[in-house]
Protein backbone atom coordinates (compact mmCIF):
# COMPACT_ATOMS: atom_id res chain seq x y z
CA UNK A 1 0.00 0.00 0.00
CA UNK A 2 1.45 3.62 -1.12
CA UNK A 3 1.99 5.80 2.18
CA UNK A 4 -0.29 8.07 3.36
CA UNK A 5 0.19 11.86 3.91
CA UNK A 6 -0.40 12.71 7.48
CA UNK A 7 -1.25 15.31 9.36
CA UNK A 8 -0.43 15.38 13.00
CA UNK A 9 -1.46 18.49 15.15
CA UNK A 10 0.10 18.66 18.45
CA UNK A 11 3.79 17.82 18.94
CA UNK A 12 3.46 16.80 22.62
CA UNK A 13 4.10 13.14 23.98
CA UNK A 14 1.59 11.95 21.62
CA UNK A 15 1.52 13.62 18.46
CA UNK A 16 5.29 13.16 18.37
CA UNK A 17 5.42 9.58 19.15
CA UNK A 18 2.96 9.39 16.55
CA UNK A 19 4.38 11.11 13.80
CA UNK A 20 8.06 8.49 14.81
CA UNK A 21 5.91 5.52 14.57
CA UNK A 22 4.06 7.05 10.78
CA UNK A 23 7.12 8.31 9.48
CA UNK A 24 9.21 4.46 10.65
CA UNK A 25 5.77 3.26 8.49
CA UNK A 26 6.66 4.89 5.70
CA UNK A 27 3.81 7.79 5.44
CA UNK A 28 4.68 11.04 4.97
CA UNK A 29 4.09 13.38 8.30
CA UNK A 30 3.56 16.85 8.81
CA UNK A 31 3.39 17.60 12.43
CA UNK A 32 2.14 21.05 13.89
CA UNK A 33 3.25 22.58 16.97
CA UNK A 34 2.38 25.63 18.44
CA UNK A 35 4.61 26.22 20.98
CA UNK A 36 7.78 27.93 20.03
CA UNK A 37 10.52 26.24 22.62
CA UNK A 38 8.70 22.33 21.74
CA UNK A 39 8.57 22.94 18.14
CA UNK A 40 12.63 23.92 18.62
CA UNK A 41 12.63 20.52 20.46
CA UNK A 42 10.71 18.00 18.42
CA UNK A 43 12.34 19.73 14.68
CA UNK A 44 15.88 18.47 16.07
CA UNK A 45 14.59 14.77 15.53
CA UNK A 46 11.96 14.93 12.64
CA UNK A 47 13.05 17.72 10.72
CA UNK A 48 11.23 19.00 8.18
CA UNK A 49 8.33 16.97 8.76
CA UNK A 50 7.27 19.45 12.07
CA UNK A 51 6.25 23.22 11.53
CA UNK A 52 5.79 25.65 13.92
CA UNK A 53 2.29 27.05 14.19
CA UNK A 54 -1.31 27.01 15.43
CA UNK A 55 -3.15 24.37 13.78
CA UNK A 56 -6.20 25.78 14.16
CA UNK A 57 -5.59 29.11 11.80
CA UNK A 58 -6.74 28.19 8.02
CA UNK A 59 -3.39 29.52 6.49
CA UNK A 60 -1.24 26.63 9.05
CA UNK A 61 -2.97 23.78 7.88
CA UNK A 62 -2.79 25.40 4.37
CA UNK A 63 1.05 25.35 4.53
CA UNK A 64 0.88 22.16 5.76
CA UNK A 65 -0.79 20.79 2.81
CA UNK A 66 -4.12 19.83 4.41
CA UNK A 67 -5.44 19.85 0.80
CA UNK A 68 -3.57 16.68 0.05
CA UNK A 69 -3.78 15.19 3.09
CA UNK A 70 -5.40 11.42 3.58
CA UNK A 71 -6.00 11.88 7.36
CA UNK A 72 -5.67 14.71 9.91
CA UNK A 73 -4.77 13.57 13.32
CA UNK A 74 -5.29 16.01 15.93
CA UNK A 75 -3.87 15.64 19.52
CA UNK A 76 -3.34 18.98 21.50
CA UNK A 77 -4.02 19.31 24.83
CA UNK A 78 -7.00 21.46 24.19
CA UNK A 79 -10.30 19.59 23.46
CA UNK A 80 -12.18 22.73 21.60
CA UNK A 81 -8.79 22.72 19.81
CA UNK A 82 -8.75 18.94 18.83
CA UNK A 83 -12.61 19.70 17.79
CA UNK A 84 -12.67 22.54 15.76
CA UNK A 85 -9.30 21.51 13.66
CA UNK A 86 -11.47 18.11 12.69
CA UNK A 87 -14.34 19.93 12.00
CA UNK A 88 -12.45 22.33 9.45
CA UNK A 89 -10.36 19.23 8.18
CA UNK A 90 -13.25 17.19 7.16
CA UNK A 91 -16.00 20.21 6.23
CA UNK A 92 -13.67 23.02 4.50
CA UNK A 93 -10.99 21.06 3.27
CA UNK A 94 -13.07 17.16 2.87
CA UNK A 95 -10.28 15.67 4.02
CA UNK A 96 -12.37 11.69 4.08
CA UNK A 97 -10.39 10.63 7.36
CA UNK A 98 -9.94 12.15 10.91
CA UNK A 99 -8.92 11.25 14.34
CA UNK A 100 -9.59 13.88 17.24
CA UNK A 101 -7.99 12.84 21.13
CA UNK A 102 -10.48 13.86 23.50
CA UNK A 103 -8.83 15.05 26.90
CA UNK A 104 -11.45 15.32 28.87
CA UNK A 105 -13.97 12.25 28.80
CA UNK A 106 -16.44 14.93 29.79
CA UNK A 107 -16.58 16.42 26.03
CA UNK A 108 -16.93 13.44 23.99
CA UNK A 109 -20.65 14.73 23.66
CA UNK A 110 -19.07 17.48 21.94
CA UNK A 111 -17.20 15.87 19.56
CA UNK A 112 -19.99 13.51 19.03
CA UNK A 113 -22.92 16.57 18.71
CA UNK A 114 -20.60 17.93 15.86
CA UNK A 115 -20.19 14.82 13.81
CA UNK A 116 -16.32 14.27 14.94
CA UNK A 117 -15.17 11.13 14.83
CA UNK A 118 -13.39 9.02 15.60
CA UNK A 119 -12.82 10.84 18.76
CA UNK A 120 -10.19 8.59 21.19
CA UNK A 121 -10.40 9.61 24.85
CA UNK A 122 -7.05 8.00 26.56
CA UNK A 123 -9.22 7.70 29.53
CA UNK A 124 -12.27 6.01 28.01
CA UNK A 125 -9.54 3.46 26.14
CA UNK A 126 -8.26 2.61 29.97
CA UNK A 127 -11.54 2.38 31.36
CA UNK A 128 -12.30 -0.39 28.33
CA UNK A 129 -9.20 -2.23 29.68
CA UNK A 130 -9.89 -2.50 33.31
CA UNK A 131 -13.61 -3.77 32.26
CA UNK A 132 -11.65 -5.68 29.77
CA UNK A 133 -9.23 -7.09 32.64
CA UNK A 134 -12.07 -7.20 35.10
CA UNK A 135 -15.16 -7.68 33.84
CA UNK A 136 -17.27 -6.40 36.69
CA UNK A 137 -20.56 -6.56 34.11
CA UNK A 138 -20.03 -10.07 32.71
CA UNK A 139 -19.60 -7.82 29.25
CA UNK A 140 -16.70 -6.32 27.22
CA UNK A 141 -17.00 -3.80 24.35
CA UNK A 142 -14.51 -4.91 21.44
CA UNK A 143 -15.38 -3.04 18.77
CA UNK A 144 -18.02 0.06 18.44
CA UNK A 145 -18.87 1.41 15.49
CA UNK A 146 -21.69 3.51 15.97
CA UNK A 147 -21.96 4.83 11.63
CA UNK A 148 -22.09 1.44 10.73
CA UNK A 149 -24.39 0.03 13.08
CA UNK A 150 -22.09 -2.26 14.27
CA UNK A 151 -20.84 -3.84 17.52
CA UNK A 152 -19.15 -6.32 18.96
CA UNK A 153 -18.78 -7.62 22.51
CA UNK A 154 -17.58 -10.57 24.66
CA UNK A 155 -18.66 -12.30 27.07
CA UNK A 156 -18.09 -14.97 29.75
CA UNK A 157 -20.82 -18.04 29.54
CA UNK A 158 -21.89 -18.06 33.75
CA UNK A 159 -23.12 -21.17 35.16
CA UNK A 160 -26.76 -20.80 35.47
CA UNK A 161 -26.93 -18.96 32.21
CA UNK A 162 -29.97 -19.59 29.69
CA UNK A 163 -27.10 -20.37 27.34
CA UNK A 164 -25.11 -22.81 29.62
CA UNK A 165 -25.45 -26.21 27.44
CA UNK A 166 -27.61 -25.26 24.87
CA UNK A 167 -27.17 -25.74 21.31
CA UNK A 168 -26.73 -22.01 19.33
CA UNK A 169 -29.31 -22.69 17.14
CA UNK A 170 -31.59 -23.19 20.67
CA UNK A 171 -30.43 -20.08 22.69
CA UNK A 172 -33.25 -17.97 21.32
CA UNK A 173 -30.81 -15.00 19.97
CA UNK A 174 -32.62 -11.79 19.53
CA UNK A 175 -32.96 -10.87 15.77
CA UNK A 176 -29.50 -8.64 14.88
CA UNK A 177 -27.01 -10.72 16.83
CA UNK A 178 -24.88 -13.57 16.16
CA UNK A 179 -22.33 -15.85 18.04
CA UNK A 180 -19.61 -15.55 15.65
CA UNK A 181 -16.40 -17.38 18.22
CA UNK A 182 -16.26 -19.62 20.95
CA UNK A 183 -13.18 -19.34 23.11
CA UNK A 184 -12.74 -22.69 24.75
CA UNK A 185 -9.73 -23.91 27.11
CA UNK A 186 -7.62 -20.95 24.97
CA UNK A 187 -8.37 -21.69 21.51
CA UNK A 188 -11.37 -20.53 19.57
CA UNK A 189 -13.23 -21.52 17.06
CA UNK A 190 -16.16 -20.11 14.95
CA UNK A 191 -19.69 -21.84 16.08
CA UNK A 192 -22.32 -23.94 14.32
CA UNK A 193 -25.62 -24.30 15.05
CA UNK A 194 -25.44 -27.43 16.84
CA UNK A 195 -22.69 -26.25 18.89
CA UNK A 196 -23.22 -26.27 22.00
CA UNK A 197 -22.20 -23.61 24.81
CA UNK A 198 -20.78 -24.24 27.73
CA UNK A 199 -20.22 -22.41 30.82
CA UNK A 200 -16.89 -20.52 31.08
CA UNK A 201 -16.74 -19.97 26.89
CA UNK A 202 -15.86 -16.55 26.27
CA UNK A 203 -18.53 -16.00 23.38
CA UNK A 204 -17.98 -12.84 20.95
CA UNK A 205 -21.42 -11.71 19.30
CA UNK A 206 -21.93 -9.18 16.47
CA UNK A 207 -24.97 -7.26 17.15
CA UNK A 208 -26.85 -4.09 16.00
CA UNK A 209 -26.14 -1.66 19.19
CA UNK A 210 -28.69 -1.39 21.45
CA UNK A 211 -29.46 -4.77 22.67
CA UNK A 212 -26.51 -5.55 24.36
CA UNK A 213 -28.91 -6.04 27.27
CA UNK A 214 -31.02 -8.67 25.55
CA UNK A 215 -27.62 -10.52 25.13
CA UNK A 216 -26.39 -10.58 28.61
CA UNK A 217 -29.38 -11.75 30.04
CA UNK A 218 -28.65 -15.11 28.34
CA UNK A 219 -25.36 -15.44 28.61
CA UNK A 220 -24.91 -14.31 32.26
CA UNK A 221 -27.09 -15.04 35.21
CA UNK A 222 -28.03 -12.25 37.37
CA UNK A 223 -25.43 -13.09 40.57
CA UNK A 224 -22.55 -12.68 37.19
CA UNK A 225 -23.45 -9.19 36.73
CA UNK A 226 -23.67 -8.32 40.23
CA UNK B 1 -35.38 38.49 25.85
CA UNK B 2 -33.12 36.42 28.29
CA UNK B 3 -29.44 36.80 26.76
CA UNK B 4 -27.25 34.61 27.90
CA UNK B 5 -23.56 35.98 27.74
CA UNK B 6 -20.27 33.60 28.02
CA UNK B 7 -17.29 35.21 28.60
CA UNK B 8 -17.52 38.67 30.24
CA UNK B 9 -14.37 40.27 29.50
CA UNK B 10 -14.48 44.34 28.35
CA UNK B 11 -16.65 43.12 25.57
CA UNK B 12 -19.26 40.85 27.47
CA UNK B 13 -19.72 42.69 30.32
CA UNK B 14 -20.61 46.26 28.12
CA UNK B 15 -22.77 44.13 26.55
CA UNK B 16 -24.87 42.68 29.30
CA UNK B 17 -25.01 45.91 31.02
CA UNK B 18 -26.58 47.49 28.35
CA UNK B 19 -28.66 44.45 28.18
CA UNK B 20 -29.94 44.54 31.35
CA UNK B 21 -30.64 48.70 31.42
CA UNK B 22 -32.64 48.05 28.49
CA UNK B 23 -34.81 45.39 30.56
CA UNK B 24 -33.51 42.42 29.28
CA UNK B 25 -33.10 39.34 31.50
CA UNK B 26 -29.57 38.92 31.80
CA UNK B 27 -27.23 35.85 32.72
CA UNK B 28 -23.74 35.57 32.48
CA UNK B 29 -21.32 32.54 33.10
CA UNK B 30 -17.60 33.51 33.27
CA UNK B 31 -14.49 31.10 35.34
CA UNK B 32 -13.33 33.73 36.98
CA UNK B 33 -15.10 35.90 39.88
CA UNK B 34 -13.07 39.13 39.09
CA UNK B 35 -15.58 39.49 36.24
CA UNK B 36 -18.86 39.54 38.75
CA UNK B 37 -16.93 42.83 40.42
CA UNK B 38 -16.37 44.37 36.38
CA UNK B 39 -20.44 43.98 35.68
CA UNK B 40 -20.53 45.81 39.37
CA UNK B 41 -18.19 48.74 38.22
CA UNK B 42 -19.74 49.02 35.10
CA UNK B 43 -23.08 48.85 36.60
CA UNK B 44 -22.24 51.13 39.53
CA UNK B 45 -24.46 48.64 41.82
CA UNK B 46 -24.73 45.51 42.02
CA UNK B 47 -25.31 43.01 39.52
CA UNK B 48 -27.77 40.93 41.35
CA UNK B 49 -29.45 43.63 43.16
CA UNK B 50 -30.27 44.84 38.97
CA UNK B 51 -31.65 41.78 38.33
CA UNK B 52 -28.68 40.34 36.95
CA UNK B 53 -27.89 36.65 37.38
CA UNK B 54 -23.92 34.89 37.30
CA UNK B 55 -23.00 32.23 37.04
CA UNK B 56 -19.09 31.02 38.38
CA UNK B 57 -18.23 28.19 35.59
CA UNK B 58 -16.24 26.38 32.40
CA UNK B 59 -17.96 27.73 28.93
CA UNK B 60 -17.82 23.91 27.86
CA UNK B 61 -19.12 22.30 30.94
CA UNK B 62 -22.84 21.66 30.32
CA UNK B 63 -24.03 21.88 33.78
CA UNK B 64 -22.47 24.98 34.32
CA UNK B 65 -24.09 25.94 30.48
CA UNK B 66 -27.45 24.64 32.30
CA UNK B 67 -26.78 26.32 35.58
CA UNK B 68 -26.47 29.79 33.74
CA UNK B 69 -30.31 29.52 32.02
CA UNK B 70 -28.86 28.39 28.16
CA UNK B 71 -32.63 26.46 28.12
CA UNK B 72 -34.60 29.34 28.38
CA UNK B 73 -32.65 31.62 27.02
CA UNK B 74 -33.35 33.39 23.12
CA UNK B 75 -30.32 35.03 23.05
CA UNK B 76 -26.54 33.47 23.17
CA UNK B 77 -23.19 35.08 22.87
CA UNK B 78 -19.93 32.98 23.22
CA UNK B 79 -17.42 35.84 23.77
CA UNK B 80 -14.80 34.35 26.23
CA UNK B 81 -11.35 35.58 25.42
CA UNK B 82 -10.64 32.14 23.21
CA UNK B 83 -11.72 31.84 19.21
CA UNK B 84 -12.13 28.07 19.54
CA UNK B 85 -13.89 28.38 22.83
CA UNK B 86 -16.41 30.62 21.25
CA UNK B 87 -16.68 28.43 18.58
CA UNK B 88 -17.27 25.23 20.05
CA UNK B 89 -19.82 26.63 22.61
CA UNK B 90 -21.70 28.38 20.06
CA UNK B 91 -22.20 25.91 18.02
CA UNK B 92 -23.11 23.68 21.39
CA UNK B 93 -25.80 26.37 21.96
CA UNK B 94 -27.13 26.42 18.53
CA UNK B 95 -26.67 22.10 17.78
CA UNK B 96 -27.78 20.55 21.37
CA UNK B 97 -30.36 23.58 22.63
CA UNK B 98 -31.37 25.00 19.74
CA UNK B 99 -31.16 28.91 20.75
CA UNK B 100 -33.03 31.08 18.85
CA UNK B 101 -30.14 33.63 17.97
CA UNK B 102 -26.40 32.53 18.64
CA UNK B 103 -23.79 34.82 17.94
CA UNK B 104 -19.63 34.17 18.37
CA UNK B 105 -17.03 36.54 18.52
CA UNK B 106 -13.79 35.42 16.42
CA UNK B 107 -10.99 37.45 16.32
CA UNK B 108 -9.48 35.14 13.49
CA UNK B 109 -10.83 36.69 10.10
CA UNK B 110 -10.65 33.52 7.73
CA UNK B 111 -12.28 31.22 10.67
CA UNK B 112 -15.19 33.81 11.17
CA UNK B 113 -15.99 34.62 7.47
CA UNK B 114 -16.04 30.88 7.06
CA UNK B 115 -17.97 29.91 10.06
CA UNK B 116 -20.41 32.54 9.20
CA UNK B 117 -21.05 30.78 5.56
CA UNK B 118 -21.63 27.94 7.62
CA UNK B 119 -24.93 29.27 9.36
CA UNK B 120 -22.88 30.04 12.59
CA UNK B 121 -23.16 34.31 13.41
CA UNK B 122 -19.37 35.39 14.22
CA UNK B 123 -18.63 39.51 14.91
CA UNK B 124 -14.84 39.63 14.24
CA UNK B 125 -13.29 42.71 15.90
CA UNK B 126 -10.14 41.99 14.11
CA UNK B 127 -11.79 42.81 10.39
CA UNK B 128 -13.97 45.77 12.05
CA UNK B 129 -10.32 47.35 13.16
CA UNK B 130 -8.66 46.79 9.65
CA UNK B 131 -11.46 48.18 7.91
CA UNK B 132 -11.37 51.22 9.97
CA UNK B 133 -7.96 51.52 9.82
CA UNK B 134 -7.82 51.16 6.49
CA UNK B 135 -10.25 54.11 5.65
CA UNK B 136 -8.79 56.35 8.57
CA UNK B 137 -5.55 55.68 6.99
CA UNK B 138 -5.41 55.69 3.38
CA UNK B 139 -8.23 58.30 3.39
CA UNK B 140 -6.74 61.13 0.75
CA UNK B 141 -4.02 63.66 2.47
Amino acid sequence: MAGLYVIVAGAGKVGWNLARELLEKGDEVTCIEQDRRRYLMVEQELEHAVQYGDATELWVLERAGIQRADLVIAVTGDDEDNLLICQVAKEKYLCERIIARVNNPRNLDHFNLLGIQPAVSATDLILRLIEHEVPRYGLVHLLNLPEERLEIIELVVSEDATAAGRAVADIGMPEGALVISVLRSGSGFVPKADTVVQAGDEVLVVLDPGIEEDITRLFVSDNGRA
Amino acid sequence: MFVLVVGAGRVGSALATSALRDGHTVSVLDEDPLSHERLDVELGRSWEEAGGRFTIGTALEVDALLEAGIEESDVFIASTNGDNTNLVVAQIAQRRFHVRRVIARVLDPRRAAWYDEQGLQTICPTQIAIEQLERAALAEL
